[in-house]
């Protein structure tokens, strides 16, 4: 209840402010200000990450080209300490005014966040929201309960209620909870479908391989394998491929990385029909929002979810970055 | 060993070792006429675990799923045995896992590289896979550089080079994967996927490799310096062994196993990402301790390294073939029965 309303509450001021600003009252005072915007994310360590760092260069530099009162400073860190140093060193020798950061972890980077507001750094949060929702002025992120639900409503549709699944999860966190709630919610609507195991594959191709196999061996009849990740189903593949096994009739990935997404354009792969979007472009769409935001003078809405949504042959066109790394 | 000036005779070294076990070829020799439950620890580890395996789900004694866990066990397998000369020496090597990452990741782009401009796929793979030997052999010799003529200890060296590799295959990769080219990926895939005489070929070369490894510790001079350097490095000094050439080529032959396993790994997925062979040098220096090696150098065993090798896959390969305890606890039961046979395999004070 009073989170609903310091929520509302919080939305009001935001809108009131950002009313204020847009009636003019410093808002063109603003603009003229030259923007520092700092940029922290995670190095690139899985084809997620590097697609990560991929897509905030390349924010970088049209936003760099379009606006030349825009300065960003990208920094990528590989692990939480690191990262809350790096934040430091942005605000004291960086002199930056507005701030996008990807915490690695919400816990750990809270403290680090709220230090660098008090200096009146304007922050955008990505993807995993901070402890303390009050050291962030917005909060953009991807919908992970829509990442279990779409392949949950898919799989039941197309097989009408009725299929053997197994699944793989990626690695114990949050993230991955909210994943497989979301899908074991839908499932449960529908008694046939029986989801024989899950275990954890780390997001990882060899491990996603090996467990399949496992799976494989274990059970004699699967229609779907929820590979709940794009790196996790070219395991997936591999291994049914070598088993010689016809009864998968489907693997559904997760988050849209262009082999996928070429895949289901091209129709290389019968067991490849659809994949559900969750790219690492929305630090893309984050730095862009604040930084125009910002030169406008503007604030951004205080909770921003770019929505995931279910790809297949028909749209997955738009889905596809040939350039990215991931 | 070929250009050693003088013999070393087998007794005098390891006796000369300063507490621990001392006893280290002497001992095998005389004992081997009686059972010795503490050598065959790992064994007896191994086949309880087919046993409770066999229980819990039938599946688990056929053929098809035997093959499957050898063959995924192959690569850390070769890797374990260049291991276990390097922990005989008394050495370490943390970055095996970076190094197979980025021998995998380098040979992909080498041989992507080299399709235009040869017509022979299969010549291509040829190429790769020489290209793979070499470069392990080559980060092998430089580790085994470093540590000698660098005097560097052996853990800094290489938990240098595990950053590195990563960090290098990572900016090759631009964070992403890098993906070996179709015509090639077909051409390699049956050194991974292939088999001769219904066993996989990656199975064979492992089994190759643990014969050639026991063969070179337990009947060539070079084995048995590499034993006395473990042992005391000053009495093998003292006995003109070329402590410092022995090493470098223990770490040589280390880089060439990793080389080895990486050009099996390499056809079954067709690429490196920033996560390949993440953790595979604990995985393996565990196979090498678990299979009896003693963490202090001195003496070891091949064979033991093979089976601790398989009993750490197959520990794996029950849980995912049962459901009867939390995924959450998956580690837990593998640290257990990690414990357990080093606890049977332990040696008398």
């Amino acid at each position: 209840m009073s989170e609903v309303a310091r929520f509302s509450r919080r939305v009001l001021l935001g809108t009131g402010l950002a009313v204020a600003m847009a009636a003019g009252f410093g808002g063109a005072v603003l603009a003229a200000d030259p923007v520092k915007l700092g940029v922290s994310i995670p190095a690139a360590t899985h084809g997620f990450t590097g697609g990560i760092v991929w897509w905030a260069n390349e924010a970088k530099k049209e936003l760099e080209k379009a606006h030349p009162n825009l300065k960003i400073t990208v920094k990528t860190a590989s692990n939480a300490p690191e990262q809350a140093n790096q934040l430091q060193d942005l605000v004291t020798v960086t002199k930056i005014d507005s701030l996008v950061i990807f915490p690695f972890e919400s816990a750990a980077l809270t403290q680090p966040v709220v230090q660098a507001k008090k200096k009146n750094v304007y922050v955008t949060v990505v993807d995993r929201g901070l402890t303390d929702p009050n050291a962030q002025d917005a909060y953009i992120a991807g919908d992970n309960t829509a990442f279990g639900r779409i392949p949950a409503e898919y799989i039941a549709k197309k097989y009408n209620g009725k299929a053997n699944v197994v699944a793989l999860r990626g690695i114990p966190t949050t993230l991955d909870n909210e994943r497989w709630d979301a899908f074991t919610a839908v499932m449960s609507k529908h008694p046939d479908i029986k989801i024989l195991d899950a275990k954890y594959a780390n997001w990882n191709r060899d491990d996603a391989f090996k467990v399949t196999q496992d799976f494989l061996t274990r059970f004699k009849d699967i229609d779907v394998i929820w590979a709940a990740d794009d790196d996790m189903a070219i395991g997936v593949l591999k291994a049914i491929d070598q088993a010689k096994r016809t009864d998968v009739k489907e693997v559904f990935g997760g988050a849209g990385s262009k082999v996928m997404v070429k895949t289901i354009l091209d129709g290389s792969n019968p067991l490849i029909q659809a994949d559900v979007s969750y790219s690492p472009k929305f630090i893309y769409d984050a730095i862009k929002l604040t930084a125009e935001a910002r030169l406008k003078g503007e604030k951004l809405p205080a909770t921003h979810i770019i929505p995931s949504s279910l790809i297949t042959k028909e749209n997955a066109k738009e889905f596809y970055f040939p350039d990215s790394p991931y | 060993m070929p250009s050693a000036p003088t013999p070393v005779p087998d007794a005098p070294v390891p006796e000369a070792r300063n507490g621990g076990a001392a006893p280290a070829k002497g001992a095998g020799r005389s004992a081997a006429g009686r059972f010795d439950p503490h050598r065959f620890g790992p064994v007896i580890g191994l086949i309880l675990l087919l046993v409770v395996g066999t229980a819990l789900n039938p599946d688990f004694a056929t053929w098809d799923n035997l093959m499957n866990v050898l063959t995924r066990t192959a690569f850390i397998g070769i890797i374990s045995i260049g291991m276990c000369f390097v922990i005989i020496s008394g050495g370490i090597d943390l970055s095996v896992g970076s190094m197979a990452a980025l021998i995998a990741g380098a040979m992909i782009l080498a041989m992507n590289a080299l399709q235009p401009l040869l017509a022979s796929p299969v010549a291509v793979v040829g190429l790769g896979m020489l290209f793979a030997l070499l470069l392990g052999g080559g980060f092998g010799l430089a580790h085994g550089l470093l540590i000698t003529r660098g005097r560097i200890e052996p853990f800094i060296v290489t938990l240098g080079t595990l950053g590195i590799f990563r960090a290098v295959l990572t900016w090759l990769a631009d964070g992403g994967a890098i993906t070996l080219d179709g015509d090639l990926s077909d051409a390699y895939g049956p050194v991974y996927y292939g088999s001769l005489l219904g066993v996989p070929v990656p199975v064979w070369i492992f089994l190759l490799v643990a014969l050639a490894g026991a063969l070179l510790l337990n009947r060539t001079a070079f084995g048995r310096y590499v034993q006395a350097i473990g042992s005391n490095e000053q009495v093998a000094r003292f006995a003109a062994v070329e402590v410092d050439r022995v090493k470098v080529l223990t770490y040589g032959l280390l880089g060439v196993c990793v080389g080895i396993a990486t050009l099996l790994y390499v056809p079954r997925l067709g690429s490196a990402s920033p996560t390949t062979g993440i953790l595979w040098e604990l995985e393996a220096i565990a196979a090498v301790i678990v299979g009896g090696t003693s963490f202090k150098g001195g003496e070891g065993r091949v064979a033991g390294t093979v089976v601790g090798a398989v009993l750490l896959s197959v520990i794996s390969n029950i849980l995912n073939l049962t459901s009867i305890i939390s995924v959450y606890l998956n580690a837990a039961v593998q640290g257990c029965v990690i414990i357990a046979v080093a606890f049977l395999q332990r040696r008398r004070p």
